[in-house]
């Protein structure tokens, strides 16, 4: 069998999920002799015409996107959406909440014409997407779980349940009972409840489990002592698409 | 003679931006880099927020700059709401800036740029012909990865570093061995990457532009987490001066604002630090820039990458002494000081990889965000990129159309552009 070929693509972005990936030094050079890189526009200057795996990072957010992510798909046998910019709209999604054209003049005055943005979209929202890492930055371990999941033929395993379960194993000590904010019983496991096991509150970067209820989460919130504005501005950092 | 160039999504840069030249007749009509990332809206997302959200959303601007971002930014909300931090919190982002600001040279010169010197399109080929030079950079890589993951919890958007201070501590055990690293490892790995580059050197096209450099200035250190403006036209301005220094203003061609001050451009980066505060370097530093011909002032923006190897011996060297004075006190266990004694405007700045940046924020009594801008360093590189691009063509015109492409590629990429960052978006006003 010939190895596969994978490319990268980034959208929409801060870049920093494809820059966690390169951070798994150690097992970057293992990874190379097991899969061909073929598209990488961050790293090399070589351009492919199919891929068995295509990484997109990044939310569509210009004409321009949605006719690159066609094309990629087109090209792809499976597409796989790293980080949650491509899977939920992310931190971009944000804009969407203020009037887009306004903003738009804000900034660029007479010229914004030449400088089209459409709201933040999730790449599912224009093709279909096979797997999703989810985190901002993606996950680390979820990353290379689906990546040798997929080289090795095997179907990738999903989490659906809630950071605080990940915390609780982890015996973290909880922010929230030291007074802090934190969206752990609502967002998505999988990232191991990192930013807790740092004595931070998590974020929420995961985007919510899927029987989120939101108005118990609000209600939880308040229960801790943030209104009801604050808890859903923070439930909004990261998921504006999901939960307005 | 009539030359057209487009380099339509430039590679190995980060971000997305195009290369257009236009020659009619001799006549140069357009140099410029187009920059056509999508922008992002930042500072429309800040307002509203609260003072603990500021660094956790900024940090988003750039992935390879986050913990620059995340500086900058608790920085500016310390000053706005007068938290003090302490000197063990003042040392530990010393050490972050220092591993971030290594790790994002380390990668730049030898995966970005080092494939041109060496006529290869990527750093892959250079795995099977120079396996040991890639296999020295990733561990410096790694090794720098491993201090943002100590001190901060991880090395992409760092988790721990909140205002006034840390919500999680290294021990002193954990510094101890970060340090014999460094020493048994870092140095030598730093110390063979200069080796090659110096083998390299010949590489380096010879090209000069004096311009205005402009960074970060301290008179007790190479000025990296603080100081003031340092401009090589007109000396030292304070920070709260920054919105002078830059004047942005828009071009049509770019997403992103240009930036200008006592001339045309100016230039942002290692080489315009190196030019400023060279004789702050630490001494293993010095030696590395001597090996490498580096001396200050520098007009050649190809040097900029020579700078960058500079700093990171710098920075590996500089992070040892800062751990030694960290551990001759013994690490203390202490909160975050989050208890504002004023609200009001607070402006920051920090040398990140790319250059100097800049972020000023205003909050109201409930410690929300009013107003934020945030200047980049990219942006601020652009308007010299294009001034560059302008002396260069008329002088390598002779050199036929692939020669000059590549030599205008490893141009935009010697300032290791940061294309994501400067469409962050500027200075947008809310009229409510
Ligand atoms: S998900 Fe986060 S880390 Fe990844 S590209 Fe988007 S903003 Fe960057
Ligand atoms: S710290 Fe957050 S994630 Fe952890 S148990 Fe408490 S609420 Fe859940
Ligand atoms: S703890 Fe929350 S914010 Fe942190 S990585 Fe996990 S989901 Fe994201």
């Amino acid at each position: 069998m010939s190895k596969p070929k994978v490319a990268f693509f980034d959208f929409t972005s801060c870049e920093g999920c494809q820059l966690n990936k390169l951070n798994f030094e150690n097992d970057f050079l293992d990874m190379l002799e097991h899969v061909d890189i073929v598209e990488f526009r961050e790293a090399m200057d070589d351009k492919a015409d199919e891929y068995d795996i295509a990484f997109i990072e990044g939310s569509i957010s210009t004409p321009t996107c949605i006719e690159r992510i066609h094309d990629i798909r087109r090209r792809a046998k499976v597409l796989v959406a790293l980080g949650q910019c491509a899977c939920s709209g992310g931190v971009n999604a944000m804009k969407n909440l203020h009037q887009p054209d306004w903003v738009r003049e804000e900034v660029y005055g007479n010229e914004k014409y030449r400088f089209p943005s459409i709201p933040a979209q999730p790449v599912s929202a224009v093709v279909k997407v096979d797997y999703e890492v989810r985190g901002c930055p993606m996950s680390a371990p979820e990353y290379l779980h689906i990546f040798k999941s997929l080289v090795m033929g095997r179907k990738p395993e999903i989490f659906d349940h809630a950071v605080c379960v990940e915390c609780k194993l982890k015996e973290n000590e909880c922010v929230l009972d030291k007074g802090m904010f934190c969206l752990g019983p609502v967002t998505r496991a999988g990232c191991e409840a990192i930013c807790p096991g740092n004595g931070q509150y998590c974020t929420g970067c995961r985007g919510p489990i899927s029987n989120l209820n939101l108005e118990g989460a609000v209600e939880m919130l308040r229960e801790h002592g943030f209104s009801e504005t604050e808890a859903r501005k923070r439930l909004h950092l990261f998921s504006a698409n999901e939960l307005v | 003679m009539d030359l057209q160039i487009n380099v339509h999504h430039l590679t190995r840069v980060e971000g997305h931006g195009n290369i257009v030249i236009d020659m009619q007749s001799g006549q140069l009509k357009k140099a410029q880099l187009e920059i056509v990332e999508p922008p992002r809206f930042f500072e429309a997302m800040l307002k509203g927020r609260n003072f603990h959200e500021a660094a956790i959303i900024t940090s988003r601007i750039c992935g390879i700059c986050s913990l620059g971002h995340q500086m900058t930014s608790l920085k500016a909300t310390e000053a706005a709401l007068g938290l003090a931090i302490s000197e063990q919190t003042l040392k530990l982002r010393k050490i972050l800036v220092h591993g971030a600001t290594f790790q994002s040279n380390v990668l730049h010169a030898l995966f970005l740029a080092a494939p041109d010197f060496l006529n290869v399109g990527s750093v892959f080929p250079l795995i099977n012909t120079h396996k040991e030079v890639v296999l020295a950079a990733l561990r410096l890589k790694r090794l720098a990865n491993e201090i943002g993951e100590l001190i901060s919890g991880r090395a992409v958007h760092p988790i721990s570093c909140v205002p006034g201070g840390f919500t999680k501590l290294p021990t002193n055990e954990e510094l101890a061995a970060l340090r014999e690293k460094l020493v048994t490892q870092a140095i030598p790995d730093a110390s063979f990457v200069v080796e090659v580059v110096a083998s390299l050197a010949g590489a380096i096209p010879d090209f000069v532009r004096e311009t205005e450099y402009i960074s970060v200035y301290s008179p007790q250190e190479y000025g990296l987490y603080d100081g003031q403006i340092c401009s090589s036209d007109s000396g030292l301005h304070p920070v709260d001066d920054y919105l002078r220094v830059t004047n942005e203003f828009i071009v049509p061609h770019s997403t992103s604002k240009h930036a200008r001050f006592n001339r045309s451009s100016y230039f942002v980066g290692a080489l315009a630090r190196f030019n400023n505060s060279s004789a702050l370097l630490s001494p293993l530093a010095k030696d590395v820039a001597a090996r490498l011909g580096l001396q200050a002032p520098n007009y050649n923006p190809y040097m900029n990458t020579v700078a960058q190897v500079v700093e990171v011996a710098h920075c590996v060297e500089d992070t040892i002494r800062l751990i030694d004075e960290l551990l001759a006190t013994g690490i203390k266990a202490e909160k975050p000081n989050q208890e504002p004694t004023r609200y009001g405007r607070g402006m920051a700045t920090t040398e990140v990889p790319r250059g100097i940046l800049f972020h000023d924020y205003t909050y109201n009594r409930q410690g929300q965000i009013e107003k934020a801008n945030c200047i980049i360093p990219t942006g601020q590189n652009l308007a010299n990129i294009d001034d560059d691009m302008k002396k260069l063509v008329p002088e390598i015109i002779g050199e036929g159309k692939a020669a000059i492409t590549k030599k205008l590629e490893m141009l935009v990429r010697a300032y290791d552009p940061c294309i994501s960052c400067s469409v962050h978006l500027l200075d947008v006003q809310f009229d409510e």
